[in-house]
């Protein structure tokens, strides 16, 4: 029984940065989860803050628009006792021409321990860490990845799915509904749950849900009442208007009938099918406000879990 | 390695513990203030337990805690990489409350003085009590225990200085004892 323990105390999470899934093996996977439950309970008590990076800067570096994701970030960071300096890049030198290089390396020069970047070109997180000492976490790189996302997601499902005790999803099947093409938190969560040994089915029209994702491991479908009734989560993507120059679909209106989660849909899933959305939710179109705010959804804990796992994240990071 | 107490003399230290902490709330029965049990993990938190035990449950009626301490560590700029961190639980309100403190080895007082920083964040408890196991000696920080089972701080058979006192607990450990190390050995 020793023996074990020391063992379990040998395990050092091992990565500067935390760029993507990909270079995560399942046990960082789960050792990253299990801190993130620790960090879970600060967040109940009377005085929400730890001590553990005192002294610390985190930078949020924002060149991309974000409400939610920056300022779940900003509270995680603050919640470790960090001082938090966002940098707004839209307003800033990048606008007058400087290469993300060079702004990166002008915010370093400040004494930074810690960027929190998200850009619109994928890639761009990589590139970053490349050009720095400190550790660079990604916010949401292009449609590349989006890592904190699919580690929340994956704590949520964990949570209520009773499986927090060795985050092992064997047997768990997920479906990911939406704009997978152009989407970073499907290539994420794809490989997160992948690794965590769950199958992960995805679901849309053609156009956006090309045949080549099957090389990913992932079962396609392009009929969501025939994937439904046989996964225990259910994962509605945005339809991100911004990013769809195409004719992707033919209207919202029929977006909404084949792929939208009504109602009338939730009647072929599973009684305790989980409901997940990374917002914000167009209400209406992928997914009807009753499901949304039903019993199933997990859409609020999903936030408040993002704040735990972000805290565990910057922690871990912070340390290497 | 040598040991200082079996399984059976860690028993009786544990009893010797809860004596002490009960002539205490014994003491104060004519106050109506609450007293409650936290223990400092990883294995004050499984002698709290069996301190409720010993002392009697109904005086804590559930109030007892565990601290995780790691994110108070005043090292923790300094070690290599972030030690584990584990959940701290303390599922009752500490306002106003006689909270005891329990760890098994007092040494320097850091984990002390950790652990009280943490359980300030959680409320303002009416008086914090500490309870030890075994007082090791060379403190660094003036801490000192209400309730100690086993003083060593004045030196014993053999001990030298930069020996480590490992108070191993059957929870943790698979057994009870409490263990000597020199310190290059571990």
């Amino acid at each position: 029984m020793n023996s074990k323990l020391e063992q379990q105390d040998e395990y050092h999470w091992p990565h500067k940065h935390l760029l993507g899934i990909e270079g995560l093996a399942p046990e960082d996977i789960r050792f990253l989860l299990k801190t993130a439950l620790s960090f879970e309970g600060v967040s109940t008590r009377s005085v929400k803050k730890v001590p553990a990076l005192r002294g610390k800067v985190v930078v949020n570096l924002f060149f991309e628009d974000s409400t939610r994701t920056r300022a779940s970030f900003n509270l995680a960071a603050s919640r470790l006792s960090a001082d938090v300096l966002d940098f707004s890049a839209k307003a800033s030198s990048t606008s007058k021409g400087e290469t993300l290089v060079d702004t990166v390396r002008t915010i370093e020069a400040m004494g930074i321990d810690a960027i929190v970047c998200r850009h619109n070109l994928s890639g761009a997180a990589v590139q970053i860490a490349k050009s720095v000492n400190c550790s660079v976490v990604n916010a949401g790189d292009g449609q590349h990845a989006h890592p904190t996302q699919a580690l929340l997601d994956a704590y949520t499902i964990a949570k209520r799915k009773n499986l927090t005790k060795d985050f092992d999803f064997s047997g768990l099947k997920v479906a990911i509904v939406g704009d997978i093409a152009h989407s970073r938190v499907a290539r994420s969560n794809i490989r997160c749950l992948q690794k965590l040994g769950a199958k992960v089915v995805l679901v849309g029209p053609p156009m956006l849900v090309p045949s080549i994702f099957k090389d990913l491991g992932c079962e396609i479908s392009h009929s969501l009442d025939e994937v439904l009734p046989e996964v225990d989560v259910v994962n509605m993507l945005r339809v991100q208007f911004e990013r769809l120059e195409s004719q992707a679909f033919a209207s919202k209106r029929e977006y909404a009938v084949f792929y939208g989660l009504t109602e009338e849909k939730m009647k072929l899933a599973k009684d305790d099918i989980l409901v997940m959305h990374p917002g914000p939710m167009n209400r209406g179109l992928e997914i009807e406000s009753p499901i949304a705010d039903g019993p199933n959804s997990a859409v609020l804990e999903q936030v408040a879990n993002g704040l735990a796992v972000r805290m565990a994240t910057l922690f871990l990071v912070t340390g290497v | 390695m040598k040991e200082l107490a079996d399984a059976q003399a860690v028993g009786k230290l544990v009893e010797e513990l809860a004596t002490q902490v009960k002539s205490s709330v014994n003491l104060d029965q004519s106050s109506d203030v609450p007293w409650a049990l936290v223990g400092v993990r990883n294995r004050g938190d499984k002698l709290a337990e069996r301190l409720s035990d010993a002392i009697g449950p109904e005086i804590f009626a559930n109030r007892v805690g565990v601290l995780d301490i790691t994110l108070y560590r005043d090292d923790l700029s300094e070690v290599a990489a972030q030690p584990i961190v584990q959940t701290t639980e303390i599922p009752f309100n500490v306002d106003g409350m006689n909270v005891v403190l329990i760890d098994d080895v007092l040494m320097t007082g850091r984990s002390v003085r950790a652990a009280l920083q943490s359980l300030m964040d959680f409320g303002r408890p009416k008086r914090v009590w500490l309870a030890v196991l075994v007082d090791r000696g060379g403190r660094e920080l003036p801490i000192r225990a209400d309730f100690v089972a086993l003083d060593l701080s004045k030196g014993a058979d053999g001990l030298i200085d930069g020996d480590h006192v490992q108070v191993l607990i059957s929870e943790v450990d698979g057994k009870d004892a409490i263990e000597v190390r020199p310190k290059t050995a571990s």
